[in-house]
């Protein structure tokens, strides 16, 4: 479980986070949804210590994340997968590299565990024969199947994901949420996920947290997410012609 | 970012490189690489340079011998100095800040602007120490190859141009080129070279890792890191020029 409480992160006069707290549980797909600029990708950064934020608290299953040193705070890292809105996979390595690195860097196997647990990662994510292939040789979708097969690696208890469907057609969308779900719920991570697809946020949402200009606004399910009071939800999820004829037809 | 902004930061960038370092298994294959990338694949550039300017040194020290009385075993003696105290370590150095500079500043560039460095820190690797530490190492070891190649092949210019011109004949080179050596100058160019070595590879490195933005922000990064390298070198060049030879 991660929780964080208030915390607040500037650049200069612009807030771009302003007294968030969350509880993201374990075991379920944690959903942060808002427009663009809204202040997701800086949330999540901040939960990963890659910006530090101005105040408040965040914990890791209750240790505390902020007041840590550098070397506590990267066994903390360790426990974490991340999935990038790119992908982040390293150009430079094979894929098989790429997904054996955590492990490589981890230290805890040998050659032979660390390679029948990259083939167990790229099967789980439904990639074959793609082992000596470079990055840029994959589509989008690949890549992003082959960035959660890195981030789970290391059996994650955190899995982060930041925009895991942006640039992909709905039918390889939805097949990453479903992916990202079953991950979810087979080894009970608790999984944050950045996201401003409704398609997504209806389908695997199992906590929702909607931000707008940086300020907590709601949350709750997927099942009570077309039926908020929310002003500011409604006006971001209703913008699209799709769901505002969800809504007339419910 | 001001100078003093800039030089803070940079001190701060060392110390990330130097602390919490990986296991050392974990390096030498990167020094290896780094090795093949920015060593190795320097070798046919620096040495086409070498020989050419090696050749064009002889040359003009040749032309500015107006006095016949001169001998001419001056021009190799004149040439292999200016070789080995200026040309090869400081010119080429400058050469390889273009080359290698420009490789470390824009490939930590990209890795930055599309997060996978990021991606390195949220793995609990020290990113800055994991990426940067074995290119500096790889130019420290490598470098001083490249500059005594250099010295080798300039010096070989210098008497192909002399010989097959007929200005300076090879056994007056020859002579010229024994005249006077003065052993501790090829360890003021290894000196030289090794503190440029440092200063290209971290200095490229830091206008790279600390790249915001996207394309256009690598390039300015790259040439940032090169120009203010190539600033360094110069004023080094004149600061270890004064304390070793004064």
């Amino acid at each position: 479980m991660i929780k964080i409480e208030s915390i607040n992160k500037s650049f200069g006069s612009k807030k771009v986070l302003h007294d968030f707290s969350a509880n993201f549980e374990s075991g379920k797909v944690n959903l942060i949804i808002g427009k663009s600029g809204s202040g997701k990708t800086m949330a999540i950064k901040c939960m990963l210590g890659l910006h530090e934020v101005d105040s408040g608290h965040i914990y890791f299953s209750n240790r505390d994340f902020i007041n840590i040193s550098a070397f506590k705070r990267q066994q903390i890292r360790k426990e974490i997968g991340m999935v990038f809105q790119g992908s982040a996979l390293f150009d430079s390595m094979t894929i098989e590299e790429n997904v054996m690195f955590p492990l490589l860097m981890s230290q805890t196997l040998s050659n032979s565990e660390m390679k029948k647990r990259v083939s167990f990662c790229l099967n789980r994510v439904a990639l074959k024969n793609v082992n000596n292939l470079y990055p840029s040789e994959l589509s989008g979708g690949m890549q992003k199947r082959v960035a959660i097969a890195r981030a789970i690696s290391l059996n994650p208890k955190y899995l982060f994901c930041d925009e895991p469907n942006s640039g992909l057609d709905p039918t390889t969308a939805s097949v990453i949420d479903s992916l990202l779900q079953e991950i979810t719920y087979e080894y009970n991570i608790t999984t944050v996920i950045n996201t401003h697809d409704m398609n997504s946020a209806l389908q695997i949402g199992d906590n929702i947290i909607f931000l707008n200009e940086g300020n907590f606004m709601w949350s709750g399910t997927k099942e009570t997410l077309l039926n908020s009071k929310n002003n500011s939800l409604n006006k971001f999820i209703f913008s699209s012609e799709v769901f505002k004829k969800l809504k007339n037809k419910s | 970012m001001n100078f003093f902004t800039a030089t803070g930061r940079y001190i701060i960038f060392l110390g990330k490189i130097f602390s919490r370092l990986e296991k050392r298994h974990v390096y030498f294959p990167k020094i290896m690489h780094e090795i093949k990338e920015i060593g190795m694949s320097s070798v046919g550039f620096v040495a086409f340079i070498s020989i050419f300017v090696g050749a064009v040194v002889t040359l003009q020290v040749a032309y500015n011998m107006v006095n016949p009385l001169l001998p001419k075993y001056l021009i190799g003696l004149a040439s292999r100095d200016s070789i080995i105290l200026e040309f090869s370590p400081t010119m080429i150095s400058l050469v390889l800040a273009g080359k290698i500079g420009s490789h470390i500043a824009s490939s930590l560039g990209t890795m930055r602007v599309t997060e996978q460095i990021d991606a390195l820190e949220v793995m609990g690797v020290n990113s800055a120490s994991y990426l940067v530490l074995p290119k500096i190492i790889a130019a420290i070891l490598f470098n001083p190859i490249l500059i005594i190649l250099s010295i080798v092949l300039g010096i070989v210019g210098g008497w192909l141009a002399g010989n097959m011109t007929g200005i300076c004949p090879t056994q007056e080179f020859l002579l010229g080129l024994q005249y006077e050596f003065i052993p501790f100058n090829i360890a003021y160019a290894m000196i030289k070279t090794v503190i440029f070595a440092f200063i290209i590879t971290t200095i490229c490195a830091f206008y790279g890792y600390n790249t915001e933005g996207g394309a256009l922000e690598v390039g300015q990064a790259s040439t940032k890191g090169v120009v203010y390298t190539s600033i360094l070198i110069i004023i080094f060049n004149y600061l270890i020029t004064h304390l070793l030879l004064n």
